[in-house]
């Protein structure tokens, strides 16, 4: 398919893919917004759920905060390398940020399946429940992060579309961001 | 049109000079690709506007059912059979879903968002035509599901268009276990499909936009959905979250709206609200940019205050997020809440009233020609100027307490939704269709239909203002079960009221009717038939794949017209001179 003129002006000076992935990001944060701002009001009206976020694992949290900014690192290093337009070179450290993503998931299912084999399932409480929701749907998040940027990898690869190598490092700086703040709400807080 | 992508600060450079040739021309498009798979936004608009008019009609054979039950208690209706209690339920719940999800969303904001930006803009499409078209498949299937949802197990959702839980939360209560879990599965997707079409349309107004056209010469109607897309996008992620939470509650045992378990109901009423009244400004705000576009139009002057107009627009999105607790005033919020939310329902209808009140001040000494879209337009005004004043009554948490959920409620949102969603959609079909098929519908029909859909809808919801205020509850589906409401006066409004309801529901066929003859055997229309300003009105009609032949420029605002010291009344805004 042709790309329409349309898709290549810029009235704002803002390229339009940059500015349709900032609108993206903005309605995710209401999203997530939407689903901390019921936690935390659940949260100051039961102290009793401290108790129940005693049982997160904040080392396993700890360190997947570590894997996921380290991946966002690898992700700025690939928009470095496609801006000098080193396709290849932006790929491998697409690369790096996908694996670092894996990582993350990766623990993340070991601590799933600690907890939820001690009986802590998303029915447990509502804390549980929030937990399962909020880190769920941050994961997905991630998966489809590491999905897309696979393909954007497999074209910069080809010196092709290597604009799309800071879109998708912007997203991942987001995904990134949201799990800054689950992290301390949902593991931290006790 | 061989440039790549990262050349895409330059597009200034390709617009005046012809180097876009029509892409669609050279090659033939199959049947199906034509109508089913097109990336062109004139196609897909058209999509979501028949789909939008065929959940129109599945909507309102449900208001029928359910109104005839409401006249003509335990009697067979016509064309449905006995209404038992669920059968009510389900047909009320996915009236007022289908009717705003599927009807005023799909028409006003996708099918003429769609449609009119790319051309009121001066470009060629969307920006992302495939997101586009994904868009509205998102927005098909969902389509289909909640119409699916009656014909599941245990049948349709029957816990109010709002799902308040832990009605809508367990199967135990809302007694549909598959139809609860469809019906929220489709607005979840509905909203997806919004969000993708919401992204596109912010993206295009901003970036896409013909060389020369400024931000204040770019028309009403392309500022008012994309400030409704806007809002639309703002809102709505609570209830995302939210829609996916009561999800679990449903299907897989979470407490979150579960008060046993250490959930809140009232959680969820404010996850909703918080989207759902900024959604009527959603819905508005579309259908007020088309008004201003056809009162200038047909009334020959320029608009009265441009600038006032995108002011109190903006005003009123702000102020649209701070309402929303005025759906809970007998929830038990915090009486200080109730007061502070009074306020701000009752201020947010000084922006509205200033846009009312610029509109008439538009009008004001032109010459007005009433064709049949400035007749719609006047009667939006008109009508909505009735649901905004009785809607002073329910935001005053006092009086609220007496009126909540009676028929005066739903005759108030009537007042606001139905000018919105139907009155808007008729002006919006009538002005733009002579661009958007190339010929002119039949003037004397629509008139026709115009006045009788206009005299039955004030049948229909005056007397339900009445009835409300006597006590009528919106909930009961047979008043023979409560003898201080079933008096032969109320009696004689619930019946009047469905008579004028068959009476609007009749007509509607000739609109139909006209509306797919005049496709094929309209009077031809040119490219400019109402001598407008706008650019869509400079592309050929219906405008070719492309649109333009010449991508235009712009040299002034849209809304030049009687120029003193020009021939000609009007003056294209891609005119040189």
């Amino acid at each position: 398919m042709m790309r329409p003129i349309a898709t290549t002006r810029s009235a704002t000076g803002i390229p339009t893919g940059r500015l349709a992935v900032w609108w993206v990001i903005a309605s995710e944060i209401v999203i997530f917004g939407g689903l901390l701002g019921g936690y935390l009001l659940h949260r100051f009206g039961h102290p009793e759920w401290a108790t129940a976020a005693a049982h997160t694992n904040t080392m396993a949290g700890g360190f997947n905060t570590f894997v996921l900014l380290t991946s966002s690192l690898s992700a700025v290093l690939a928009h470095a390398a496609a801006e000098k337009g080193e396709g290849p070179k932006a790929a491998k450290y697409l690369g790096l940020t996908m694996l670092g993503g894996l990582v993350f998931l990766i623990v993340k299912s070991f601590e799933w399946t600690y907890e939820i084999s001690h009986g802590y399932t998303i029915t447990a409480n509502t804390f549980w429940s929030f937990y399962y929701t909020a880190a769920g749907l941050h994961g997905f998040h991630v998966i489809a992060g590491m999905v897309i940027m696979g393909f954007v990898a497999a074209d910069a690869m080809k010196n092709r579309e290597l604009q799309r190598v800071e879109l998708i490092g912007i997203y991942w700086h987001f995904v990134d961001l949201v799990w800054i703040f689950l992290f301390p709400l949902l593991y931290i807080a006790k | 049109m061989a440039e790549s992508p990262s050349h895409a600060h330059d597009g200034h450079a390709h617009a005046g000079h012809g180097a876009h040739d029509g892409h669609g021309g050279h090659h033939e498009e199959s049947w199906f690709v034509h109508y089913f798979w097109s990336t062109d936004h004139k196609m897909i608009a058209k999509q979501y506007l028949v789909t939008g008019m065929l959940m129109g009609v599945i909507g309102a054979y449900f208001a029928y059912v359910f109104r005839m039950q409401l006249a003509f208690p335990g009697k067979p209706v016509p064309g449905y059979g006995l209404v038992t209690g669920a059968d009510y339920n389900a047909l009320v719940t996915n009236h007022g879903a289908i009717m705003i999800f599927w009807v005023a969303m799909p028409v006003l904001i996708a099918a003429f968002g769609n449609y009119l930006i790319p051309l009121m803009i001066g470009c060629d499409d969307m920006v992302f035509p495939r997101i586009n078209r994904l868009s509205y498949q998102i927005f098909a299937i969902s389509a289909v599901l909640v119409v699916a949802s009656f014909f599941v197990q245990g049948g349709a959702f029957g816990g109010a268009w709002t799902a308040y839980p832990p009605l809508s939360a367990k199967a135990e209560y809302s007694l549909t276990p598959a139809g609860s879990s469809l019906w929220l599965i489709a607005v979840a997707l509905e909203f997806v499909a919004f969000l993708l079409g919401g992204i596109n349309f912010v993206t295009t107004a901003m970036n896409s936009r013909a060389p020369g056209m400024k931000a204040f010469d770019i028309p009403i109607a392309v500022w008012m959905i994309v400030i409704a897309s806007i809002l639309f996008m703002a809102s709505v992620g609570p209830l995302i979250a939210g829609a996916l939470m009561l999800l679990f509650d449903q299907m897989i045992g979470t407490g979150f709206f579960d008060p046993d378990r250490g959930g809140d109901p009232i959680l969820w009423q404010h996850l909703f609200w918080f989207f759902g009244h900024p959604e009527v400004y959603v819905v508005l705000l579309p259908a007020m940019g088309f008004v201003a576009e056809i009162i200038t139009t047909f009334s020959r002057k320029k608009m009265f205050a441009y600038k006032t107009v995108l002011a109190t627009t903006f005003a009123t999105g702000l102020l649209s997020f701070f309402v929303w607790a005025h759906h809970q005033f007998i929830a038990g919020i915090d009486p200080r809440m109730a007061n502070v939310f009074s306020v701000t329902t009752v201020l947010i209808s000084v922006p509205i009233a200033e846009m009312c009140f610029v509109y008439i001040a538009t009008l004001y000494g032109g010459s007005i020609t009433f064709s049949v879209p400035m007749l719609w337009a006047l009667a939006f005004i008109a009508e909505f100027l009735l649901g905004g004043v009785t809607g002073i009554y329910l935001g005053s948490s006092g009086a609220d307490i007496y009126f909540h959920d009676t028929y005066f409620v739903v005759a108030h949102f009537h007042y606001t939704f139905f000018p919105i969603a139907i009155i808007g959609s008729f002006a919006g079909m009538t002005y733009w269709y002579p661009k958007m098929f190339g010929t002119f519908m039949n003037e004397a029909w629509n008139k026709l239909h115009f006045w009788v859909t206009i005299i039955g809808f004030n049948g229909i919801f005056l007397p339900l203002f009445i009835t409300g205020a006597s006590g009528d509850h919106r909930r009961i589906f047979d008043y023979t079960n409560f003898p201080e409401l079933d008096t032969p006066e109320l009696q004689s409004l619930r019946v009047l009221a469905t008579v004028s309801l068959l009476v609007m529901l009749v007509i509607q066929p000739v609109f139909l009717i006209n509306f797919f003859y005049s496709m094929f055997r309209g009077k031809k229309a040119g490219a400019n038939p109402w001598k407008a300003n706008t650019l869509e009105w400079q592309a050929a009609s219906p405008p070719p794949h492309g649109n333009f032949p010449t991508l235009p420029e712009v040299y002034r605002g849209p809304y030049e017209f009687s120029v003193p010291g020009r021939d000609e009344d009007y003056w294209p805004q891609n005119s040189p001179n």
